[in-house]
C-alpha cells in the first residue's frame, strides 16, 4: 500500500466527521472550542449538553480503534524539556481562545465554509508555526 | 441516539487524526519545516479532508435545521480583527514549538505519555488566562 493511502483515508474521515457534526447537530467541530466548553461545564458542575464530553471521549477511542484495526505502530514521543511543553501548551490554548479557533476549527471547518477569517487565521498560524519550527532547528532545542 | 451520534463523531475524528499521522509530532514538525526536509503529509491530509468537507457543508447549508438536534449557528460578520491575528500568531508559535494542537493532543492520551497530559493542562490554563485577561475585559 502506498505510504499516503492511510493518511488519505484519515483525511477523508476528518472531513466526514466535521460534516456530520454540522449536519446532525449544527456544531462546528473545532477542538479548542469544544475543549473550552467541556472545561466550563466542569467548572460549573453542570452537564448542560453531552456533546463536548462525548465528542472529546470519542477522540482517543477513535485513536485506539485505528491503531488496532490498521496495526499502526505508536509514534515515538519526543524527549523535550518540561518548560517547552508547558509554554507550547499555554500558547496553543491562549492563542486558540483569543483567535477563536485552531487547526480543526479554522483550518478544516472554516476554510471549507469559505470563511475569510479562517483563511487568514490558517495562513497566519501555518506561517508562524513554520518560523518557530525552523528557528528551533537552528537553535537546536529539540 | 443523540449521545451515540455525539460519541461516534468524536471517534471518527480521532480515527481520522490517528490514521492521517497527525498524532505523530514528528509529522507536524516536518510539515512546519519547509527548509529542512519538508514533509507535506499534513497538506495532503488537509486537502483530502477538504474534498469531503467543502461539498458536505455546501449540501448541508441548504437545510433549515440540523438532522437530529440543535440549530445551525447564525452567520456572524466576518471581521478580521486584532484578536484573530494575535491569537493565530500565538497559536502558531505554540504549535511550532512542540508539534501538537488541541485535537491530536487529546487523541494522543492513548500513548500514555505524561508530557501529553501536561500539554493539555497547560493548554486549558492558557484558554482560561485568555478569557480572564483579554476576552472578558475587551
Amino acid at each position: 500500500m502506498n505510504t499516503l493511502t492511510i493518511p488519505l483515508i484519515g483525511g477523508l474521515l476528518i472531513g466526514f466527521s466535521v460534516v456530520l457534526a454540522y449536519a446532525v447537530f449544527g456544531k462546528i467541530a473545532g477542538i479548542s472550542g469544544i475543549t473550552w466548553q467541556a472545561t466550563v461545564q466542569l467548572r460549573r458542575f453542570r452537564l448542560s449538553s453531552t456533546w463536548p464530553w462525548l465528542f472529546l471521549i470519542g477522540l482517543p477511542l477513535g485513536g485506539l480503534l485505528s491503531h488496532t484495526f490498521f496495526d499502526l505502530p505508536n509514534p515515538s514521543q519526543p524527549s523535550t524539556s518540561l518548560w517547552l511543553i508547558i509554554v507550547s501548551g499555554f500558547l496553543v490554548g491562549f492563542g486558540s481562545k483569543l483567535g477563536n479557533g485552531c487547526t480543526s476549527g479554522h483550518g478544516i471547518c472554516g476554510v471549507s465554509r469559505f470563511s475569510r477569517r479562517s483563511f487568514v487565521a490558517t495562513i497566519i498560524f501555518i506561517l508562524t508555526g513554520m518560523i518557530t519550527t525552523e528557528t528551533m532547528q537552528y537553535v537546536g532545542t529539540l | 441516539m443523540i449521545a451515540a451520534f455525539q460519541l461516534l463523531i468524536g471517534i471518527l475524528f480521532g480515527a481520522g487524526l490517528t490514521l492521517s499521522g497527525m498524532t505523530d509530532t514528528e509529522n507536524i514538525r516536518g510539515f512546519l519545516a519547509p527548509l529542512s526536509g519538508w514533509n507535506p503529509q499534513l497538506l495532503v491530509v488537509m486537502a483530502s479532508a477538504l474534498t469531503v468537507a467543502i461539498p458536505g457543508f455546501l449540501i448541508t447549508q441548504r437545510r433549515q435545521c440540523p438532522l437530529l438536534d440543535g440549530q445551525f449557528p447564525s452567520n456572524t460578520a466576518p471581521v478580521i480583527n486584532k484578536q484573530l491575528i494575535v491569537g493565530a500568531t500565538l497559536f502558531g508559535l505554540g504549535w511550532g514549538l512542540y508539534g501538537l494542537c488541541p485535537g491530536p493532543a487529546i487523541t494522543s492520551i492513548i500513548y500514555g505519555s505524561s508530557d501529553t497530559i501536561i500539554f493539555i493542562l497547560a493548554m486549558v490554563f492558557g484558554m482560561f488566562v485568555s478569557v480572564q485577561t483579554i476576552i472578558k475585559t475587551s
